[in-house]
């Protein structure tokens, strides 16, 4: 029952996640929208996403306060994301000891992140009038996740060993049960849930932005109009 | 003339608390048979619009890449919010850039995702009717697309693409708007956005040779359908008629005549400007651009040079080449098409052009960045060129240069309030409190600097500056094009034979 579920979800979020991958890359692009001042060659938008990605610059220029929480989730997202492996692999490679502390604090920042941008969110008024339910949900969604796993860490730990068992049964597909003998371990299977629902969520919702950001025609194309002819695959046809 | 609530100058530009409605009640004149059914739209609102409506956004969806990821991924961080010019000037919460776009999104949402049609409520789906249509058809046209928010989203969501979007398929419907197809309409008719006829036009330009001739002595020709010539120019039609924009075209002729490079312009396309960009229809923008690229080869030149136009230099840096190219009729030894901005700066580069910088020295000048030409277009190989060339033209041809603020010049421009197909009286409402933040960026600098000079790329900006600007108390003939201070400080006579 466990197995089955766990790999529906992690079916639907792949294959969700890779169609709408592929939409994006399949739509055409008509015509060349690069906002300038743009890089010229492809070297340049190389990097100009890449500190897109990694330093959110746009976001920088445009608001310092939803780049501070923004960028403090993310990148504690990133490296608690990272510590996880932790509890996928076995034997344990040495790296991991060394971003304990790092990884645990990483918790503490994810959530205060995210509890900077629930609070931006509900307190700017144009922030407040663009925000759907949704956009609420997604943010409590993601603090769930962090306080329940910082629960964990501090003060109810549940049985790592069994779970570490049950996560290495579902690899080989054989039945497996979480085990339910302490506070502990009922918080993991809240973890683990909200964890599967943000899976299922994922590819249906602006989540997207994670892969999508390198399909914006805005900042993936190249300055060279007039140098390299752009082609629009569907110009002549009806 | 209507009485218009005209904003105080603030000292700032100030992000406003939101007042919801407050341009709720703009109306715009519908479009007309006659100007819509040319353009191959129906002559009025189809019966079944509403599922026409949604077929046609499934149709975008599929052609657009830009529609289809921009709608998907946004995740209303609000960083785009306060940085559109029409809503730091109206308040209006629909004008927050994310807010306009969501008007298309939840229509998108409800009929093209899974999360809205399970749970329209929790996402912001709406269905397409009537109220979402009155929405659609009175914001879509307070966006100039300028591009502004672009520049400051995290992904690069341009609500310029969502807008052309949401225009392409309220015209698919019906529901166009009179300005703009009115326009696409004569441009087909005339060869030109005003309607100019050719007699007209060759009347216009003998006269403004003798003009030149008296002012300066000089036999300075302004060529109509010459075959045969170095050169075809394409300047908006505005530069024929309007003040002030009628000296920067003085300014382009002198600039031939002194380098000695023939050229001409075209009765056809005498007209640089493409509201098919506006109307966000594919097929006009290539068909309104076409006239250019058939004329070029008509009259058999070398190379193409466009006017002082925002959006027209857009069209043509970006799109004429997908649009219409190759073009490999024309002289590869020089970009095809050229503004005009860099075809004087290679000339004064290369030496073929003198300046009197004295000629200026009644003015101190400041520049205005065009919306397109600054986030839609370059000039010259090199990354902002489209910044450097025309402020390094106004450096040799004045002694007097002051920048307004850096959060208002080069990619952060503000819009002058007018572009986008908004530059209609139907709107003046709109485009007064449009240009507040580059009125008080340049209120700065005059009473600080002692500016009195405003110099432009565009013709629509010139045409909305020169007539908002009066209201705000500062005179109409602080604004000019670039080209109006190289007319006024090109040295004509012996050439130095450099081309
Ligand atoms: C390529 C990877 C990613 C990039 C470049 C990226 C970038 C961004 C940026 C720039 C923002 C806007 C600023 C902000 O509010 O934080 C944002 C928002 C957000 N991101 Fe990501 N992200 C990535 C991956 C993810 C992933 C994997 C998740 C979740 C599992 C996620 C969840 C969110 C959420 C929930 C928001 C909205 C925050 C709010 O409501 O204010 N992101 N992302
Ligand atoms: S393109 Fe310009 S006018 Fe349109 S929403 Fe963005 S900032 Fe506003
Ligand atoms: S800045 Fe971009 S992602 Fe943020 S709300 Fe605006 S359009 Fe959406």
């Amino acid at each position: 029952m466990l197995t089955l579920l766990a790999y529906a979800v992690l079916g639907i979020f792949t294959l969700g996640f890779l169609r709408r991958i592929w939409i994006y890359a399949r739509v055409p692009a008509p015509l060349v929208i690069p906002t300038t001042p743009a890089p010229v060659t492809k070297m340049g938008v190389v990097f100009r996403l890449f500190k897109e990605v990694a330093f959110f610059e746009s976001l920088f220029k445009g608001d310092k306060l939803a780049w501070v929480g923004g960028y403090a989730f993310h990148g504690a997202l990133a490296v608690v994301l990272i510590r996880h492996a932790r509890y996928f692999c076995d034997p344990l490679p040495a790296f991991f000891a060394h971003i304990q502390i790092a990884g645990i604090l990483a918790g503490i920042v994810m959530v205060g992140g995210l509890g900077f941008l629930f609070l931006r969110r509900l307190l700017i008024d144009r922030v407040r009038y663009i925000s759907s339910p949704s956009d609420y949900l997604m943010l409590i969604l993601l603090l769930g996740i962090g306080i329940t796993g910082l629960a964990m860490t501090f003060q109810f730990r549940p049985d790592i060993v069994a779970i570490k068992e049950v996560m290495s049964n579902l690899f080989s597909m054989s039945s497996a049960s979480l085990p339910l003998a302490s506070i502990g371990d009922v918080i993991f299977i809240i973890h683990l849930t909200l964890v599967g629902l943000l899976l299922v969520i994922f590819p249906f919702s602006k989540l997207m932005h994670a892969g999508g950001i390198f399909f914006s025609p805005t900042r993936y194309q190249v300055d060279n109009p007039r140098e390299v002819r752009h082609v629009n695959p569907w110009a002549g046809k009806k | 003339m209507a009485d218009y609530d005209v904003p105080e100058i603030p000292e700032d530009i100030e992000t406003p608390c939101l007042e919801p409605g407050t341009m709720g009640h703009v109306k715009l004149y519908p479009a007309v048979d006659k100007h819509m059914e040319p353009l191959g739209f129906p002559p009025a609102k189809v019966e079944n619009w509403e599922d026409a409506g949604i077929k046609k956004l499934g149709d975008m969806l599929e052609k657009y890449k830009s529609l289809q990821v921009y709608l998907d991924i946004c995740v209303k961080c609000g960083a785009c919010a306060d940085k559109c010019h029409y809503y730091l000037g109206t308040k209006d919460p629909n004008n927050m850039p994310v807010a306009r776009a969501d008007l298309l999104r939840q229509v998108y949402r409800k009929y093209y995702t899974a999360a809205g049609k399970i749970a329209p409520g929790l996402v912001g789906a709406k269905v397409f009717d009537q109220e979402t249509l009155d929405k659609w058809f009175t914001y879509y046209h307070q966006c100039s697309q300028c591009r502004r928010c672009s520049v400051f989203c995290p992904y690069g969501i341009d609500t310029a693409e969502i807008t052309m979007a949401a225009r392409e398929i309220m015209d698919a419907i019906g529901v166009g708007h009179k300005y703009t197809t009115e326009i696409v309409a004569k441009v087909h008719n005339t060869g030109n956005n005003l309607g100019i006829p050719k007699p007209a036009l060759s009347g216009t330009l003998q006269f403004l040779e003798e003009d030149i001739l008296d002012a300066t002595g000089h036999d300075v020709r302004l060529p109509l359908d010459e075959p045969g010539a170095d050169v075809l120019l394409v300047p908006p039609s505005a530069d024929f008629f309007s003040e002030p924009h009628i000296m920067s075209l003085m300014g382009y002729a002198k600039v031939f005549h002194q380098a000695g490079i023939s050229y001409t312009i075209s009765s056809i396309a005498s007209e640089a400007a493409n509201f098919g960009m506006f109307i966000g229809n594919y097929d006009q923008k290539q068909k309104i651009a076409k006239r250019i690229a058939d004329q070029a080869r008509e009259l058999n030149v070398k190379r193409i040079v466009v006017g002082e136009c925002g959006h027209a230099w857009r069209v043509a840096y970006s799109f004429w080449n997908t649009l219409n190219g190759p073009f490999d009729h024309l002289d590869p030894n020089y970009p095809v098409p050229q503004h005009i901005c860099e075809f004087t700066h290679d000339l004064y580069q290369k030496g073929a052009l003198n300046f009197d910088k004295e000629a200026n020295d009644e003015y101190s000048v400041t520049m205005h960045d065009s919306c397109n030409v600054a986030r839609a277009s370059r000039m010259g190989p090199n990354v902002g060129g489209q910044f450097e060339i025309p402020r390094a033209l106004i450096r040799a041809t004045c002694n007097k240069y002051t920048e307004m603020d850096e959060d208002t010049i080069k990619e952060k421009t503000f819009c002058c309030g007018g572009g986008g197909g908004l530059l209609t009286d139907e709107l003046m409402d709109l485009r007064i409190k449009g240009v507040l933040p580059r009125v008080t960026a340049l209120k700065k600098v005059m009473d600080g600097n002692g500016v009195n000079f405003l110099a432009l790329i565009c013709a629509i900006c010139k045409a909305q500056f020169t007539k908002v600007l009066p209201m705000y108390g500062i005179p109409m003939d602080t604004v000019g094009g670039v080209h109006q201070l190289v007319s006024n400080a090109i040295v004509l006579g012996d050439r130095k034979g450099i081309i």
